[in-house]
């Protein structure tokens, strides 16, 4: 019986419940630092431009307990040559492992700490630091320099507690550039970033459960303003489970709305998994009783029309066969949108045969979209395969396709035992890829460069004190100031957050307009160019404080801010205080009589015949009027004056609005 | 109890294990004013505090708890670690060459010590070829392991016991010798080694790492790979290190023992010959000749050994305002010979001078080398090198200060006399001194040079 689930958009939680989901997060950020974790090199500057490249290899090493690690051995089978690319600006000897590493950056280790509390966490009272081994080259050394600072923390969802295993801090690695055939090409400038790490326990129980998780430990970690935003700066690793499943870590997910959907298919994928086990078990098939052949069929197939074959037969390459017995028609079950069970294999013969170039497989499931049914015909008899029996080939140099055959047969032993631990990559349409093995804990050893590190009481003591209101606590008191959903995502996530509240609860501002000016104008201000950083909270409390006290009008307040901005970033030199740019705006609110004799002198200097409608009138004579006194009068006074001056009393009003 | 139930602990720490009846590789959950932790307890390391416990934790990250911060441990079980390379026999075909490893210790051969945390020269040979099957398909392989230290207690005596071990080897027939050293002195055991060791049939191959064998990105495997070639098939019987040849993973080159310097603390690449070009490249595939001046194979078994060595020989590093006193104790306690690291082509200030010529005339052998290492002593040029040679000191033309240090020792280890003491000194054995400068022996590239630039991105160096 085929096996079928359910789409993804008529999965409920209760079905969810059914095949026993279980997920947890583990999310890499990227914190702002002046410089990476364990060198002196400058934090946070991306270049793909690079001055020299260095060529290494990878040996696995045994464990501090004296193991040999999966994922080592297995990328000891792929034998790759990594290629670097160093960048004079970005990457020092430390990071291609020519130089020991410094002690580790004190601003990076405060932010964790930070970080820690606010998971509560039991914090350590040592770090040690670790060294993981990651043999895919992606660290030059073979492993990443990482520690961690507490264990066993929660954060509250939905009225529960969802469990934080564990915050690590460690350096980053590299990016990678290619990856063909047994050349892996990376990029170094991100490499030895400093990463906080949250690992959440697997209490999420649906894909949407995930997504919220995820958002929570977003903005909890942006509401300390310490670590990195944009593109690159955060990755999200899920491990997702069903009963009678495996872990299986679903890496490098870059944005939270692909969460559920690779939560969705990765459940799905799982539960066909044991759907086949379950079939070769009534096949009577185990890892143990499996039999498979392999052999070289590069004559039996030479005369194939089957495009990407005869080009490798061209090009002098070599086909094998395996055969896989009892297998026939589960290579094209579904396991995932889209994707059938022969992406297993081919999958595992891209990244560990290195056979790259896709198709790298063909198999007798799918007969009619590759070889001809004379030619799996043909190999059938070739290899003494019957119809019970499924084929599959691979092509590429003897060794890659010794490799490929070894692999096929040992993903097709692992069918007969169920899911495979397996470290998987995020695609794009929601499905997932083989990476490597998952690691185990094997793959741990102490870092004997550097001596722990105490974390003494009174340093966490000063952390605590300036540590940040929880961002849900903050987010439910700005809701019910009454702001938008918007501003309160925002706000909450400001490094303002702090000012808002001084603006409100001191100077009684309207929550609305503080949280304009200290979010969304600040904003502005850095998307026209302005550094919103140059200007101190106090400073801003002082113009709030002239516009509470009636010494600047409410349109004065930005402009005060802006014209400081502006000064500080074009003449850096020059001290300029807020209060004199108070001064020199005079931006003091108007009184009625000031403010009539303007609209008068405005009015005086008309030239009536220029208009044909008074509307147009009056609308020429707000842009003039609002331009003179930009800053020290309200739009909707100065409008409503300009009516009465001239005698159109309320027909124009709603024209002069917004000019502020 | 015994100290291994508490290996490392001292103080608080102890104290606090001692207190809740548990002890190193116990498998505990701690209570702590900082919270529950659960995880094994594992060594410390003698040179860290006192004050804290170190647990292994299910995830394999290691944490220290601190000691006054615990309020309870309770074991439910014990695990202890082994840590064990599998070591598997060497396969024998008495179609490979034989080839002794020696080891001495060193970073291409460590493991980690729980005691101080720190890396240690502690696997055997034996271990080391399991780690390193390749080798088995380069020669039959015998090993020895002489020392286990770091190379920076390397001595008179391990010299001495090496050149002997190396004499006995050759006796008995072996293809070739590699000695696993560690890289800090390997140019000072090289060049005595040369010295020591003379007219050898066979190669004898002095090998590191940079990286110990505890990390994926080791030089060790690569760097042992190539010297047991070296060592079993290679050609050029001298004593030669074996060691990256780039910063990138391609090759090793062969340098000769009296012109190789170490010139980097930590690069793999760290090794060059100095005022002169490499003897040969080495990778997995081909052993690749530079030069075609070497002493060649042979197959008889005669070799001179010769281990004189006088201790009482000093290095002075030379800067601008030493004073002569410096120099009059080094007099005054005895020593009898004296190598100057000189500035520029050789030279000294004035006021050390009459220091010179006391030490001259107590009998000390002083010899002038250059601390801008690439280069020859010319002590003509200048006025005051002709006048610093009237004190009795001796131009040692381009040897290197270690090897002329190195040589001095062994030829006052042979004889007081002056005359011949200069006509050893002077007499290449093995190019430590040469007779000219090859226009690519000096090349220290300069960085951000458009033409380096241009190099350095091409070349993967």
């Amino acid at each position: 019986m085929p096996f079928t689930f359910k789409p993804f958009h008529l999965m409920s939680p209760e079905d969810y419940a059914g095949i026993g989901l279980r997920c947890g997060l583990e999310v890499h950020r990227q914190l702002i630092t002046r410089t990476k974790l364990f060198c002196r090199c400058p934090a946070g500057r991306y270049s793909k431009d690079y001055d020299a490249e260095i060529l290494r290899h990878m040996r696995p090493t045994l464990s501090e307990l004296g193991e040999y690690d999966g994922t080592a051995l297995m990328e000891k089978k792929t034998r790759k040559n990594i290629h670097y690319r160093v960048h004079h600006g970005t990457v020092c000897t430390y990071e291609f492992d020519d130089t020991p590493p410094f002690f580790m950056a004190d601003d990076a280790l405060d932010a964790a700490i930070e970080l820690a509390l606010l998971l509560r966490l039991n914090l350590v009272s040592e770090l040690h630091i670790a060294r993981k081994q990651y043999l895919d080259g992606s660290i030059p050394t073979g492993f990443q320099r990482t520690t961690i600072l507490g264990v066993n923390g929660w954060i509250p969802y939905k009225g529960r507690k969802i469990g934080i295993r564990q915050l690590g801090l460690e350096e980053d690695a590299c990016r990678e550039v290619s990856d063909i055939g047994h050349d892996r090409v990376y990029l170094t400038d991100r490499l030895g970033m400093p990463l906080v790490e949250p690992v959440t326990e697997p209490d999420m129980r649906t894909p949407q459960e995930a997504a919220d998780v995820a958002q929570i430990i977003r903005k909890l970690c942006r509401s300390t303003g310490k670590v990195r935003t944009g593109i690159g700066t955060v990755r999200q690793d899920v491990n997702v489970s069903v009963k009678g499943g495996t872990r299986v870590e679903v890496k490098g997910v870059p944005q939270i709305w692909r969460i559920p959907r690779l939560v969705y298919n990765e459940a799905r994928r799982q539960c066909a998994l044991l759907h086949i086990r379950d079939e070769l078990r009534r096949r009577e098939i185990s890892p143990e009783t499996l039999e498979h052949r392999a052999d070289e069929v590069t004559r039996i197939v030479a005369k194939t029309r089957y495009q990407p074959l005869r080009s490798a037969i061209e090009q002098g390459l070599r086909v094998k066969c395996v055969v896989l017995k009892g297998f026939a028609g589960l290579l094209n079950e579904e396991t995932q949108e889209h994707t059938t069970f022969a992406k297993e294999f081919s999958d595992r013969v891209r990244v560990i045969a290195c056979l790259t170039h896709l198709p790298n497989m063909a198999h007798s499931d799918t007969a009619s979209e590759s070889l001809y049914g004379r030619d799996w015909q043909k190999l059938g008899r070739r290899m003494s395969a019957g119809s019970n029996d499924a084929l599959i080939l691979v092509w590429g140099n003897e060794a890659d396709t010794e490799t490929a055959c070894q692999e096929v047969v040992l993903r097709a032993r692992e069918a007969a035992t169920g899911v495979p631990s397996d470290t998987r990559q995020a695609l794009k349409d929601g499905t997932n890829g083989f990476e490597r093995v998952l690691p185990g804990a094997d793959r741990m050893y102490p870092d004997t460069d550097l001596p722990p590190l105490a974390i003494p009481q009174d340093r966490v003591e000063r952390i605590r004190k300036r540590l940040p209101e929880f961002v849900w606590d903050r987010e439910a008191r700005y809701r019910a100031m009454g702001l938008s959903d918007e501003m309160v995502e925002a706000l909450s996530l400001s490094p303002r957050g702090e000012l808002f509240s001084r603006l409100v609860d001191e100077l009684g501002t309207d929550p609305t307009f503080a949280a304009v000016v200290t979010c969304q104008r600040m904003k502005a201000f850095r998307r026209s160019g302005l550094n919103p950083e140059l200007l101190r909270d106090d400073e801003v409390m002082e113009v709030f404080k002239a516009y509470a006290h009636g010494r600047l009008a409410r349109e004065g307040v930005v402009k005060v801010l802006r014209r400081t901005l502006e000064t500080r970033t074009r003449e850096p030199d020059r001290e300029v205080m807020v209060a004199d740019v108070l001064q020199a705006l005079n931006a003091k609110p108007l009184s009625d009589e000031e403010m009539a004799a303007q609209v008068k002198a405005a009015v005086d200097r008309l030239d009536d015949h220029r208009f044909s409608t008074s509307a147009k009138r009056h609308r020429h004579l707000m842009g003039v009027l609002m331009n003179d006194l930009a800053g020290r009068a309200d739009g909707g006074r100065v409008a409503q004056m300009v009516a009465v001056t001239l005698g159109t009393h309320g027909d124009c009003s709603a024209s002069a609005e917004g000019r502020a | 109890m015994s100290d291994k139930r508490f290996q490392g602990y001292r103080g608080e720490g102890k104290a606090v294990l001692e207190r809740y009846g548990v002890g190193v590789w116990s498998e505990v959950d701690v209570e702590s004013t900082r919270g529950r932790f659960a995880g094994l307890i594992l060594p410390r390391s003698e040179t860290s505090d006192d004050k804290h416990v170190v647990l292994k934790l299910e995830n394999g990250y290691n944490v220290g708890i601190a000691a006054d911060s615990i309020s309870n441990i309770t074991e439910h079980g014990r695990r202890e670690a082994h840590y064990k390379i599998p070591e598997k026999e060497f396969p024998t075909n008495p179609a490979k060459p034989h080839v002794t490893l020696f080891g001495t210790g060193g970073t291409i051969a460590s493991r980690l010590d729980y005691r101080t945390g720190a890396v240690i020269p502690a696997f055997s040979p034996g271990e080391l070829y399991g780690s390193v099957p390749e080798l088995a398909d380069l020669c039959n392989l015998r090993t020895e392991k002489l020392y286990g230290v770091f190379s920076e207690n390397m001595g008179p005596e391990q010299y001495i016991r090496l050149a002997e071990s190396i004499g006995e080897e050759i006796a008995k027939g072996v293809d070739g010798i590699v000695i696993g050293h560690g890289t800090d002195t390997m140019h000072h055991t090289s060049a005595i080694l040369t010295f020591m060791v003379q007219d050898s049939p066979i190669p004898i191959v002095m090998v590191g790492s940079q990286r110990s064998s505890d990390r994926p990105s080791s030089d060790a495997a690569i760097n042992l790979i190539n010297a047991v070639k070296a060592a079993a098939e290679g050609d050029i019987a001298e004593v030669v290190v074996c060691m990256f040849g780039p910063t990138s993973d391609q090759y090793c080159l062969l340098h000769r023992g009296t012109r190789v310097r170490k010139m980097h603390s930590s690069y793999r690449s760290t090794f060059r010959t100095v005022g002169d070009i490499p003897l040969a490249m080495v990778d997995q595939e081909k052993i690749t000749h530079l030069r075609d001046d070497y002493k060649r194979r042979r197959s008889d078994r005669s070799v001179k050994i010769n281990t004189a060595f006088e201790e009482m020989v000093t290095i002075l590093y030379y800067y601008p305002g030493m004073r002569p006193d410096v120099l009059d104790a080094i007099v005054d306690k005895g020593y009898r010979g004296l190598v100057i690291a000189g500035t520029g082509l050789g030279h000294v200030n004035k006021p050390v001078y009459p220091a010179l010529k006391r030490a001259a005339d107590k009998g000390m052998h002083v010899y002038m080398t250059v601390q801008t290492l690439w280069g020859y002593v010319q002590m003509y040029v200048y006025e005051t090198g002709r006048e610093i040679m009237e004190l009795g000191v001796v131009p040692a033309s381009n040897m290197l200060p270690e090897v002329a240090y190195m040589k001095l020792c062994w030829a006052l280890g042979q004889t007081d006399d002056r005359d011949e003491v200069r006509r050893i000194m002077l007499t290449p054995i093995a190019d430590e001194t040469t007779e000219r400068e090859p226009y690519n022996g000096y090349l220290i590239y300069q960085g951000a040079i458009p033409e380096v630039q241009e190099f350095l991105r091409t070349i993967k160096r």
